[in-house]
């Protein structure tokens, strides 16, 4: 092969697409190509995250110890209760079990820890070598199940079988499994609804929790945020799902149509907008008269209480420029809007897992000339933000380092925030965020020495 | 009591709370300190996502490393076709003058001969001549800490040639922190001594704000440097704890007869004079004036802080030779080590610790290859009331409400890590200062309440 070093990676062309330049369809939902530096994480990722916040059970990792260790305590999820799901726990392979198999010391880690934290229910999620080595789950968990009379749930989620998409997947499909009523069990259908795709990340499950109950709306259970094994084992009961995190919710809520006849809508809780379009959704979708009028009064309140703080920000803000790199496409539909209410433009949207219907929309959403891509990395990121302008990214952990070097504001929506961003009150922490970076006085200092800043340059 | 604790933990089935990370880890840090080199992980993408994010949120820096992000083709078919993309792609992008490989738990286990096919791919492109450097790091075969040095071995046997002799010192550091290695390199300047610092991130993962960013950042080991490292006058590893297969100074003593001198960490009176005395011994240099003056501005600081220390029973976690020096720092003092813990497995370890030791009024507890949750228990048993090491510490501060000392790799949940200076005669007492100061904190935050509750009403 000659060299080409030219820069571009042809084979990434097809998940760049620019608004209004080229009609082209955004390829998305594949594996990330080698070599790319992709943001993403894997398939066991994808599950943990989704499976973690229930609190009172046993996560396991059967694989060797890295996987373990990445991903300990990974979430800023709350809970009310047990604190169980805090812990990592991995069986720790070594060399020796890679040979032989792990098997017998995957029974063993599971006897060890019912017996020490008497749990009810035990995840084991396996890594990337179990399905090399071909340990056994299935027949493992069910032994283990039999033997102590609790949930052992096996979570197939090897790094390589997929992206973080597949890991949704097999989450959902260990959630199907715990909530499975047993042969003889009858549903007994009551009024209330579930939450799914909220993981409480600095209480945000709860902020919602307390605008359906002034409605009057009755929460099941949330999936998964706060939330414990008696109240998931009651979730067929529900009348209606609705979802926040469409990426890794939205094929349990079919599955769960499917099977105990719960439909779902999609809902978002970011940005005054969407949240108040989403409690009207939910109460007109339950239709009870009363929750429609409560519903009124509270986003009646809610935003007159927020409004003049937000134009506050908004007065700031105006005109700046904004890029996106966020995990899920819900999320980042989302953000444009919020974005919108603080005055603020959309030039640069991506994600990590989004689906073909999510970035038609945003398609829909952005300006022309905005660039969509999927599954970015740090150097399609860099050209695109310094391309257009951008005064601000929105991402996780390792986009940030990355904003802050070019100089460029940034706003975390990362796993581990320790502030919510759901509801109003995360409609204004998300403004005053926004103005805490952009305005902040640090760019200034740039200027010294004869730098130029990012921020102050656009600005 | 060590033998057997060792026992003990070797014969364990599940690690709670992990206290290592895996070994790509630490090859991905020896990597990031070799002047304009990027790395490729060979295995599923979540692995060197994970690895980014730990060493972004530690150095708030973008860490771009490449992976081969095998899926299940790759998986049953071999990664070949992956692994040569990933290296043309950043290639592309980066344009590097070294590439760095290391494989993951996934590539080891079906068996990736990552040695063969870069030969290949080299002699395919004609680039014979480019360094492409392999590492076999399975994250089951070890601890981040056996990566780290173990990669540097793999490169210097990769790069060094015979070279003609020299008047240089090369120096080998371990996984200390930026501010750590710009310190020793300092003092290396004060005596006025020729060197090679091997490896050097102390740029490379804590770089200056410039505009513009480039992807790659200035800094790191020469390659040209590496390639004689085997004529130098003599090589000083910090790596005392280390075995002599993963021992990059080993390796150059064999292979070039460059005389080695294995050594501490120069954190403590001792290990810093051992440090000195080595360089005086190897160049017949005097030691400067300042450098004396550091060294007693250190025993006067130790003067006035040795009666709050001696309330101190610490336990000190974390990599082998970190904790190490620590111990050192530490037993000088009069902080009693009552714990002393790494979750690496380093059979030197135990008898190094036990010599440190061994004036202490009370016998310490020694740990290998343990998790958080014996640590735990063994902090509690030996009335330990401070913690040094790195963040995940902060489990003890939160189940066994014991102060922690953020101390080495990797501190996610404060920013600084990259600064924190802890070695030389100067580090020393920043850190012992750091230890006193928590020590007192804790003391008068609780002793008006201690006081009561032990004394009132009883007298
Ligand atoms: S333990 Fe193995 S599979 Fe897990 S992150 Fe490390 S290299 Fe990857």
């Amino acid at each position: 092969m000659a060299e080409d070093l030219t820069g571009s990676i042809t084979e990434r062309d097809e998940f760049i697409v620019t608004k209004g330049k080229n009609k082209k369809q955004l390829k998305c939902d594949t594996d990330s190509s080698a070599g790319c530096v992709s943001q993403r994480a894997c398939v066991y990722c994808g599950a943990r995250v989704v499976l973690n916040p229930i609190t009172d059970a046993i996560h396991l990792v059967h694989g060797p110890i890295g996987c373990a260790t990445y991903t300990w305590d990974i979430r800023g999820s709350l809970s009310s209760g047990a604190e169980l799901y805090r812990n990592s726990f991995s069986t720790d392979l070594k060399e020796q079990d890679i040979i032989f198999g792990g098997a017998k010391k995957l029974s063993a880690a599971i006897d060890g820890l019912v017996e020490k934290y008497q749990a009810k229910l035990v995840f084991v999620y396996s890594t990337c070598i179990v399905g090399v080595i071909g340990d056994d789950l299935e027949a493992i968990c069910s032994a283990a199940s039999r033997r102590h009379n609790i949930e052992v749930i096996p979570v197939e989620s090897s790094g390589f079988i997929g992206n973080k998409s597949a890991g949704y997947r097999a989450a959902g499909d260990a959630l199907l499994r715990l909530i499975k009523p047993s042969e003889s069990a009858v549903i007994e259908k009551n009024n209330s609804i579930n939450y799914l795709g909220d993981f409480n990340l600095a209480g945000e499950a709860w902020i919602i929790h307390n605008y359906l109950r002034q409605m009057g709306v009755e929460l099941n259970v949330t999936f998964t945020g706060d939330s414990h094994y008696t109240a998931l084992k009651s979730a067929p009961k529900a009348k209606l799902n609705i979802i926040q995190c469409a990426g890794s919710m939205i094929y349990l809520a079919g599955k769960m149509e499917e099977l105990y006849q719960i439909p779902y809508i999609q809902i978002s809780f970011l940005g005054i907008e969407d949240t108040a379009a989403s409690l009207r959704n939910i109460a007109a979708a339950l239709g009870e008269e009363s929750m429609i009028v409560k519903a009124e009064e509270l986003i009646a309140k809610e935003t007159a209480r927020v409004d003049s703080i937000i134009k506050g920000y908004r007065a700031k803000l105006e005109g700046k420029k904004a890029a996106i790199f966020v995990g899920g496409g819900f999320k980042a539909i989302s953000l444009i809007k919020q974005f919108r209410e603080i005055g603020i433009d959309v030039v640069m949207i991506g994600t990590q897992t989004g689906r073909k219907e999510e970035y038609e929309i945003m398609n829909e959403l952005v300006d022309d000339g905005t660039v969509i891509l999927d599954d970015a990395n740090p150097a399609e990121l860099e050209r695109f933000m310094m391309e257009k302008g951008a005064n601000l990214l929105v991402g996780g952990v390792k986009e940030r380092p990355l904003a802050y070097k070019l100089g460029i504001a940034f706003i975390d929506h990362n796993h581990d925030r320790k502030h919510p961003l759901s509801g109003f009150e995360g409609a204004v922490n998300f403004a005053e965020e926004v103005y805490s970076t952009v305005c902040s006085p640090v760019w200034k200092s740039l200027n010294a020495l004869g730098m130029e800043s990012g921020v102050a340059n656009h600005g | 009591m060590a033998e057997k604790n060792k026992e003990n933990i070797f014969f364990r089935n599940v690690n709670e709370n992990p206290c290592n990370m895996c070994m790509p880890m630490g090859g991905i840090l020896a990597l990031k300190g070799i002047e304009q080199s990027m790395v490729i992980v060979h295995g599923s993408q979540g692995c060197s996502t994970y690895m980014r994010r730990h060493i972004a949120e530690h150095f708030n820096e973008p860490v771009d490393v490449g992976s081969s992000s095998l899926n299940e083709k790759g998986t049953i078919y071999g990664g070949e076709k992956n692994l040569r993309q990933a290296l043309d792609n950043i290639r592309k992008v980066y344009h590097p003058a070294l590439i760095g490989i290391v494989t993951t738990c996934l590539a080891e286990t079906i068996g990736e001969d990552i040695e063969r096919i870069t030969g290949q791919y080299l002699i395919d492109n004609e680039m014979e001549e480019f360094p492409i450097v392999t590492a076999s790091t399975p994250g089951y075969g070890g601890s981040h800490f056996e990566g780290y040095f173990f990669t540097l071995k793999r490169i210097l046997m990769q790069l060094t040639e015979a070279a003609e002799k020299n008047n240089k010192i090369n120096i080998i550091i371990p996984n200390i922190s930026p501010a750590d290695i710009r310190e020793i390199k300092r003092m290396l300047a004060l005596m006025q001594i020729e060197y090679v610092l091997y490896p050097d991130f102390s740029d490379t993962l804590d770089r200056p704000f410039a505009k513009p960013y480039t992807k790659m950042s200035n800094g790191g080991t020469k390659i040209t440097e590496i390639r004689s490292m085997g004529g130098a006058a003599a090589t000083i590893q910090m790596g005392i704890t280390i075995e002599d297969g993963i021992s990059p100074g080993k390796y150059l003593e064999e292979e070039f007869g460059v005389p080695l001198y294995n050594i501490a960490i120069p954190m403590g009176v001792e290990s810093t004079d051992a440090f000195i005395n080595t360089l005086v011994e190897i160049t017949g240099k005097k030691v400067p004036e300042s450098i004396k003056q550091e060294r007693g501005r250190l025993l006067d600081g130790m003067i006035d802080s040795h009666k709050y220390n001696f309330q101190g029973r610490s336990v000190i976690f974390g990599e082998p030779e970190m904790v190490y020096g620590v111990t050192k720092i530490c037993a000088e003092n009069g902080v009693f080590p009552a714990v002393v813990a790494t979750g690496s497995q380093i059979g030197k370890f135990n008898q190094l610790v036990t010599a440190a030791v061994a004036e202490c009024p009370e016998e310490s507890k020694i740990l290998i290859e343990t998790d958080f949750s014996h640590i735990l228990a063994a902090s509690k048993e030996g009335k330990v009331n401070i913690a040094i090491g790195p963040s995940d510490g902060r489990y003890l501060t939160e189940k066994g409400d014991i102060p922690l000392v953020r101390l080495g790799f990797p501190i996610h949940d404060r920013v600084g890590g990259q600064r924190l200076l802890s070695v030389g005669y100067t580090g020393t007492m920043m850190l012992l200062d750091r230890i006193t100061n928590t020590l007192l904190e804790n003391k008068y935050k609780s002793y008006r309440s201690s006081m009561y509750e032990e004394f009132y009403q009883q007298g």
